[in-house]
């Protein structure tokens, strides 16, 4: 065959053999397919423990049990049991190390997620105690100034 | 008569057998889910399957699960993205249908006013409201994810026990999968500009945890089970009772079970 035929031949199978090179570098060992399969399970396996290794931030109210039996103990006897301290708190990893003190969410708008009465029959939200117009009621005070989150009866009243 | 109008015995048999392999695959291909062929999968190596299963009776849209959710799984707090939010849904006496989802719900529904978007909203009387309830929704980690499918660079994918993982180091944003689910529960992060989706808190549930969504529930309307697992009440309710799935002519195979799903839940 003649040269000018050949040339172009060579410089193809050299461009196929830079991509073989690069992508033998290039992809990590462990990237196949693996156990879902061709369509599913053709992954990198190592990310599924990178995902795993993702810190938790939500520790559950047992984590604070232990520290502060008073306050876990009385909202435990209250409905607000049902409440995770953390959903107020705030997340409490690394507490008490860092941060020593959780910013406390004492908004208006977080005792409203459940007490601003809305009358939807099929919900449980119906069955809540709240207010139909709470901008009426104390407009720019704290909830937490009169009423107390731990003790939410009547009786718990500041 | 003519030779080429006639047929053969042979010719005849082989075309039978044709037409009904022919019919039949179709009928295969209307299965649409079963989760007891996941729960009997024994010979599967995984022993875990993830599945997820939400009371909308529950539900009061306080929206507390899209706030751990947030802060858990580190997706900008203001940024109007979440991987899982609550949907309100208000039908009134004259047929129309409501629907609404402010901040994916990631501050609650504290009014009744329904969000129409561009800062509108409108009021509902309670004398005019039939039905109202709140669907919360996340990803349904699909036994068939459309969206592993679509995916160019193999940078989304499912593990052995169902969840449906992104690889960031590997996602190419070329969106492929935020068109592809039809459940719309995938975005872009702002922070990585890599697809981004609920794993149903992946870093959790594998060290024994609930996700951070079900811990923050108040009222136990959400929960997550492992099928495979007999005992695990999750698999008892969905074997047991009465339970809806979203979008199921899709053929995806959602394993995110509804307790009082809805016609106009979509």
């Amino acid at each position: 065959m003649k040269n000018h035929v050949l040339r172009p031949l060579w410089v193809i199978a050299g461009m196929i053999a830079l991509v073989l090179v690069v992508r033998y570098f290039y992809v990590p060992k462990d990237f196949g397919i693996h156990e879902r399969g061709y369509m599913y399970g053709w992954h990198r396996e190592g990310n599924i423990g990178d995902w795993k290794k993702v810190s938790v931030k939500y520790l559950g109210s047992e984590y604070c049990k232990d520290c502060h039996p008073d306050k876990y103990e009385s909202i435990m006897t209250t409905p607000h049991a049902i409440i995770q301290c953390e959903n107020c708190h705030g997340p409490a990893t690394g507490h008490p190390t860092d941060p020593p003190k959780l910013v406390i969410d004492k908004s208006r708008g977080l005792c409203l997620r459940c007490h601003a009465l809305l009358p939807y029959p099929t919900s449980g939200r119906a069955n809540i105690r709240g207010f139909a117009d709470p901008e009426s009621h104390n407009p720019g005070l704290e909830c937490v100034s009169c009423h107390n989150p731990h003790k939410p009866s009547l009786e718990g009243l500041k | 008569m003519k030779k080429a109008q006639m047929i053969s015995r042979r010719d005849l048999l082989k075309n039978t057998v044709k037409g009904i392999a022919g019919l039949a695959l179709p009928l295969a291909a209307f299965e649409i889910i079963n989760p007891r062929s996941l729960f009997a999968d024994k010979d599967d190596k995984s022993k875990v399957r993830w599945v997820f299963l939400v009371d909308t009776y529950k539900c009061v849209g306080c929206g507390l699960c899209v706030k751990a959710c947030k802060i858990e799984n580190e997706t900008p707090y203001d940024a109007n993205v979440t991987r899982t939010w609550v949907e309100r849904y208000v039908i009134t006496k004259d047929g129309k249908f409501h629907a609404d989802s402010p901040k994916g719900a990631r501050d609650g529904f504290t009014s009744s006013k329904i969000d129409l978007g561009m800062g509108k909203t409108e009021d509902i009387r309670k004398e005019d409201i039939e039905k109202a309830f709140f669907v919360p929704k996340l990803c349904n980690q699909c036994e068939n994810p459309p969206c592993v499918q679509v995916c160019p660079v193999g940078a989304t994918y499912q593990a052995p026990d169902g969840v449906v993982l992104v690889d960031r180091t590997w996602c190419i944003g070329c969106g492929y999968c935020i068109m592809g689910c039809p459940y719309g529960v995938r975005f872009f992060h702002p922070k990585y500009h890599t697809a981004e989706k609920c794993n149903f808190c992946y870093h959790r549930i594998t060290k024994g945890l609930k996700t951070a969504c079900v811990q923050a529930c108040p009222f136990g309307a959400r929960q997550i089970g492992n099928i495979k697992d007999p005992a695990d009440p999750v698999t008892k309710i969905i074997m047991t009772e009465r339970v809806g799935i979203l979008k199921e002519e899709y053929g995806t195979k959602p394993q995110v079970f509804y307790i009082g799903l809805d016609k106009e839940v979509r």
